[in-house]
């Protein structure tokens, strides 16, 4: 093909395909006054859900903390009067927060999760550091439905050894019968 | 050395060994349960299967457990043909099935033996849709946490505990899948090594329940290689800390002295580094006697303008380092600082360096005891004295054991066979002790004795061992048992306070010796220094000799008495103690816990625990260690070290004002005193570098460094810089090939239990890949020790007993008792009788006894022991109501009607009431 027509239609082409989108929807929005949507599995601000009882789902695990990759996330363990485990204190520095995901995909309770909520600016830094109070929301987030002390063989205020899912009633051991 | 074949590889491996020994030896990962390097195999849990083939055109080959297999020359096994792979993974499925879906609530989580193994063989998803069996769980006792349902049967915790450490209290119930490991009934675990079933068991059945209480992930953990302070058997262990607390203890092996295993008062005694009363700040005495905190430099210049120039003694500390005590006697001149013994106690350590310095027979690792095969043990109880040095004992009566195994051929690890091999048979072990002991259990013979009598009965067998026979059939007999062994082992030491007891062990050590045995001698002392601390007084440079006697008497002749680490009501009697707070002297003190002498100093300044400083400590066995900083000290507190130094420093002290670091006082007492030569070598110094770097304390894992001080400021700090040590309060470095001292915990990829340690062996159960840790401090001369008995006749009064000590793992140790699950287990002060004198004073166990020795009286809880010595009476040792009985008196005796029986201390649930 002749090289000096090729390079002419291109450009041609390349004006049409603009003028073309002059008059399609934009798909930009006029943030902030208008607010754009983002899906649920957006990667935002991240909190902490509670189960469908209303309790904390946290178990201070650790799982989170040990797998950020910008260690942003300290916490310490504490054990309630039913040998439930549950954080005493629990702490993201968002000023160091990449806003990858990982904790939530490593959190085996569902209790972690990453919110479509990007707006997070603040005038001093120190505001960035979110303690368990500014993390803790009263909802179950994505997963309605799990509760992890249902499914695990710990034995809670509520629930008795052999209660769990798919347990079976205690052994007696000192029971003769085969 | 035969050679094997795994997959076509050819291994040169030992004769004697397993297959599962040759495989981890060789580096490659077998995995396994069951089996423990230090109790051998015993094929129950069927996870370590290879296959074996017949011959070289073998194809299909069978599959056999790797630690049931002996090698043999030219044998061949493959681990990764289908075959093997997929039983291993179908073993770990099958153990999965009951596995209760609890791993982010368990306090094994992370560092699990079974989440190892799982990833290991590639199991990952649950086929079986059946219900999950579950088991209650027990309570424990204050440190043991139970949770039954995650047990895979592996039936290490019964092995471990009935038969490696003795106890009776823990058994396998039940059968088939309703197998049960527990106790007959709710209850607190009476063994002294219970601790151990938290690193035995490969998951989470019994997990480490004051860790729990403020539990840490083993990633998370900051860990430094150290010495545990409990007593002077100088067991390695690796304390761990986070957010500034101290967590937990974990073992840190040592092939000569600890093993695998630790005692509880090791375990779980540190708690009190964490506890309120340690002190923040220095105080200076206001004339009301209360206290106003200062600085440090404050508190340094104040003890500057009292010290400088003045006449000042010191008081050193067995449980401080070799470098603090070393600073303190320069700093005061060798004339006037006193070790801080008691007086008593202070002529046993003289007679036991000079006796370890010149005797004939072999001072001994607990390794080397362990070879023992008759055991002579002269006045010690030693589980409750030196706890890890019993749990060596109780494997040295199996020699019997091994002796017949070796007749019948059958190797060492094959521990079911060979213990129904022996069943009962152990080899001799004599005890001869004034109360009951925890080894009677295995001992062939008791012998109960007054401490003058247990004298005279070492005696009695020296002599008869030379062949001048006793009139004793006793002494008689026990002589022909020490003739008849190879290598026979004698134990004695400074628990009694009776110097006549350690000579007569000597005399019958070094008359074995003359009768061409490799015969051994261990002499059990009370603190983590003492040893180290009688040797730096042990000054062939200089006759000084002060007793606190003596400094008590002559206060008044010092403007200033400074106190290193040491609580003086434990070393005298309270009216010389007083005389010395009374006189016109300022006292200056530095310690860890608040205490009475602290209460009495014009000035006191905070030191810091052993897990916040560094210093060398040496062992009964004469093996110098040194421990690391775990964390910095926070607050004001220093260590004594460097407290010392900073007041050499401000005084222009001669000799101490040009030093800064932690290895230049190393280096300056190991030039003072040529018994110190070698504490240099004891382990690397600061500028130690492995591949360039510093030895991490941190794991590669460490979590949350943004995050952690973000709650006081965003703006992150400078990490800690450690410019005293070789390690670093940092992730960066390698925890791997550093030397033996210098290793802060065990890892390896996919391996991250503690059954990484394999990892870090030279070879299953050998030493480590970085040697052993430790540099023995006194070599014998071996011109003999033996001293002339002293004839003693006691003096006996009617309606008079007695008093002899009588020691509590969990009690008598001054610090570890400041934990509160430790004080829990201690109890009350006691004094203990036997059955037929609590009948004649007509009390029983609980009731009130009013101990009346020479002009005072004291009412004490009873206990009843199974032996007693005639005309004897046991008082709790270490215990603060009974500090100023003195071994040896003679005391009245009557029932205090008075006497309210407290209540038990020890709960019997840890869940309330619900619980079940």
């Amino acid at each position: 093909m002749d090289g000096g027509s090729g390079i002419m239609l291109s450009e041609l082409r390349t004006m049409w395909e603009v003028l073309k989108h002059t008059f399609t929807k934009a798909e930009t929005v006029q943030y902030p006054e208008e607010m754009p949507y983002l899906s649920p599995r957006y990667r935002g601000r991240i909190v902490l859900t509670r189960d469908p009882d209303g309790e904390e789902r946290c178990v201070a695990c650790n799982l989170c903390a040990a797998v950020c990759p910008v260690d942003c996330i300290a916490l310490q363990k504490e054990t309630r009067a039913d040998g439930t485990w549950y954080p005493e204190f629990f702490r993201i520095n968002f000023s160091r927060c990449i806003m990858c995901g990982m904790c939530e995909e490593a959190c085996p309770t569902y209790a972690i999760q990453l919110t479509p909520d990007f707006e997070m600016c603040e005038y001093d830094r120190q505001n960035m550091v979110y303690e368990k109070e500014n993390l803790l929301i009263n909802g179950v987030g994505k997963y309605p439905d799990y509760n992890f002390y249902r499914v695990s063989g710990m034995q809670t205020a509520t629930k008795d050894k052999g209660e769990a899912k798919n347990e079976a009633a205690p052994i007696d051991p000192k029971s003769l019968l085969p | 050395m035969p050679t094997i074949y795994v997959d076509d590889q050819a291994l040169e491996v030992a004769q004697g060994e397993n297959i599962l020994e040759a495989c981890l030896n060789a580096g490659l990962d077998l995995p396994y349960f069951c089996w423990h390097p230090a109790m051998g195999s015993i094929g129950s849990c069927r996870q370590c299967a290879v296959v074996q083939y017949q011959n070289e055109e073998d194809t299909k080959g069978r599959i056999v457990m790797g630690c049931m297999t002996p090698v043999t020359e030219g044998a061949r096994f493959s681990l990764n043909t289908d075959n093997a792979s997929k039983f291993r993974e179908a073993v770990v499925e099958s153990l999965m099935l009951n596995h209760p879906h609890d791993c982010p609530v368990c306090g094994e989580g992370g560092e699990c033996h079974l989440q190892d193994m799982t990833v290991m063989v590639g199991h990952r998803d649950r086929r079986y849709t059946g219900k999950k069996n579950t088991h209650r769980n027990q309570y424990l006792g204050p440190l043991i946490h139970h949770e039954m349902n995650r047990c895979i049967t592996c039936y290490r915790c019964e092995r471990y505990y009935r038969d490696y450490a003795g106890g009776n209290d823990l058994a396998a119930q039940a059968s088939h899948d309703h197998v049960y490991f527990g106790r007959h009934e709710e209850g607190v675990l009476q063994s002294e090594f219970s601790g151990n079933l938290v690193e035995v068991c490969p998951t989470g059945v019994f997990t480490d329940k004051p860790f729990l209480k403020h539990y840490s992930r083993k990633w998370d953990l900051q860990s430094a290689p150290s010495i545990c302070s409990g007593c002077a058997v100088g067991c390695n262990i690796a304390p761990a800390e986070r957010y500034g607390k101290l967590k937990r203890v974990h073992n840190r092996y040592n092939h000569e002295v600890n093993g695998y295993f630790l005692c509880d008062r090791g375990r779980f005694g540190s708690g009190y580094i964490n506890s309120d009363s340690r002190l923040d700040y220095a105080g200076i005495k206001k004339p009301d006697g209360s206290f106003m905190a200062v600085h440090q430099q404050q508190a340094i210049d104040t003890a500057v303008e009292w010290v400088k120039n003045k006449k000042v003694a010191g008081i050193g500390s067995p449980r401080g380092s070799i470098e603090a005590n070393y600073l303190l006697r320069e700093l005061v001149g060798a004339a006037n600082f006193v070790p801080g013994f008691s007086d008593r106690e202070a002529g046993i350590l003289k007679a036991i360096v000079r006796i370890l310095k010149t005797t004939t027979a072999i001072n001994p690792s607990i390794k080397q005891m362990e070879t023992a095969d008759a055991i002579l043990i002269l006045g010690e109880d030693v589980t409750n004295t030196a706890p890890r040095v019993a749990l060596g004992l109780r494997q040295a009566v199996r020699n019997k054991a091994f002796e017949l195994a070796a007749q019948m051929g059958l190797p060492q690890w094959q521990d079911a066979a060979v213990r129904n091999l022996a069943q009962d048979q152990r080899s001799p072990m004599i005890i001869v002790s004034a109360t009951d002991t925890r080894l009677d259990d295995v001992a062939s013979q008791c012998i109960s004795l007054s401490p003058d009598d247990i004298a005279a009965f070492g005696y009695g067998v020296a002599e008869a061992l030379s062949g001048r026979k006793s009139q004793d059939e006793m002494v008689n007999q026990v002589a022909a048992v020490l003739a008849g062994a190879n290598n026979p082992l004698v134990i004695s030491g400074a628990s009694m306070l009776h110097e006549g007891i350690v000579n007569s062990a000597v005399a019958v050590a070094e008359q074995l010796h003359s009768c061409d045995k490799p015969s051994m001698l261990s002499l059990c002392v009370a603190e983590s220094n003492s040893l180290g601390l009688a040797l730096l007084v042990d000054d062939p440079n200089s006759d000084a000799n002060m007793s606190i006697a003596n400094l008590t008497k002559q206060a008044s002749d010092f403007d200033v008495v400074i106190v290193l680490e040491n609580s003086l009501e434990r070393r005298g009697l309270s009216e010389q103690i007083d005389s010395l707070y009374k006189a016109n002297t300022k006292v200056i003190s530095m310690d860890i816990l608040e205490n009475t002498t602290l209460a009495n100093s014009d000035l006191v300044l905070p030191a810091a625990s052993y897990a916040e400083s560094q210093g060398t400590v040496v062992n009964s066995e004469g093996r110098a260690q040194r421990y690391f900083p775990v964390y910095q000290p926070s607050t004001e507190r220093l260590p004594s070290w460097q407290w010392l130094l900073k007041l050499a420093v401000g005084c222009e002290h001669g000799g101490l004002a040009n030093l800064e670091y932690f290895d230049q006082v190393v280096a300056a007492c190991a030039n003072s005193q040529a018994a110190f030569g070698r504490l240099v070598d004891v382990a690397p110094m600061r500028d130690y570098r492995n591949q360039g770097l510093k030895v991490p304390r941190q794991t590669h894992r460490y979590s949350g460094r943004t995050a952690m001080h973000a709650g006081v400021s965003v703006h992150e700090p400078q990490q800690p810089q450690d410019s005293q040590s070789p390690l670093t309060f940092s992730m960066e470095g390698l925890n791997r090939e550093s030397p033996a001292a210098l290793m802060p915990y065990v890892w390896s990829p996919g391996w991250n239990s503690n059954q990484s340690l394999q990892k870090f062996q030279a070879e299953v159960d050998g030493p480590l890949k970085g040697g052993t840790a430790g540099v023995h401090l006194i070599s014998s001369d071996a011109s003999g020790a033996v001293e002339p008995a002293v004839p003693i006749t006691p003096t006996l009064k009617p309606h008079h007993w007695r008093l002899v000590p009588v020691h509590q793992v969990h009690g008598s140790d001054e610090m570890s008792v400041n934990t509160d699950e430790i004080a829990q287990l201690a109890g009350r002060a006691f004094i203990a009788v036997g059955a037929k004198l609590a009948e004649k004073l007509g009390v029983t166990e609980g009731d009130g006894l009013i101990v009346a020795p020479h002009n005072t009286e004291l009412s004490l809880q009873v206990k009843i022991l199974s032996r007693v010595a005639k005309n004897c009476v046991g008082f709790s040792a270490g215990y603060l109501e009974t500090l100023d009985l003195q071994p040896g008196d003679l005391v009245t005796l009557s029932k205090d009607e008075a006497w309210v029986q407290p209540t038990s201390t020890v709960i019997a649930t840890d869940r309330g009431p619900a619980h079940v």
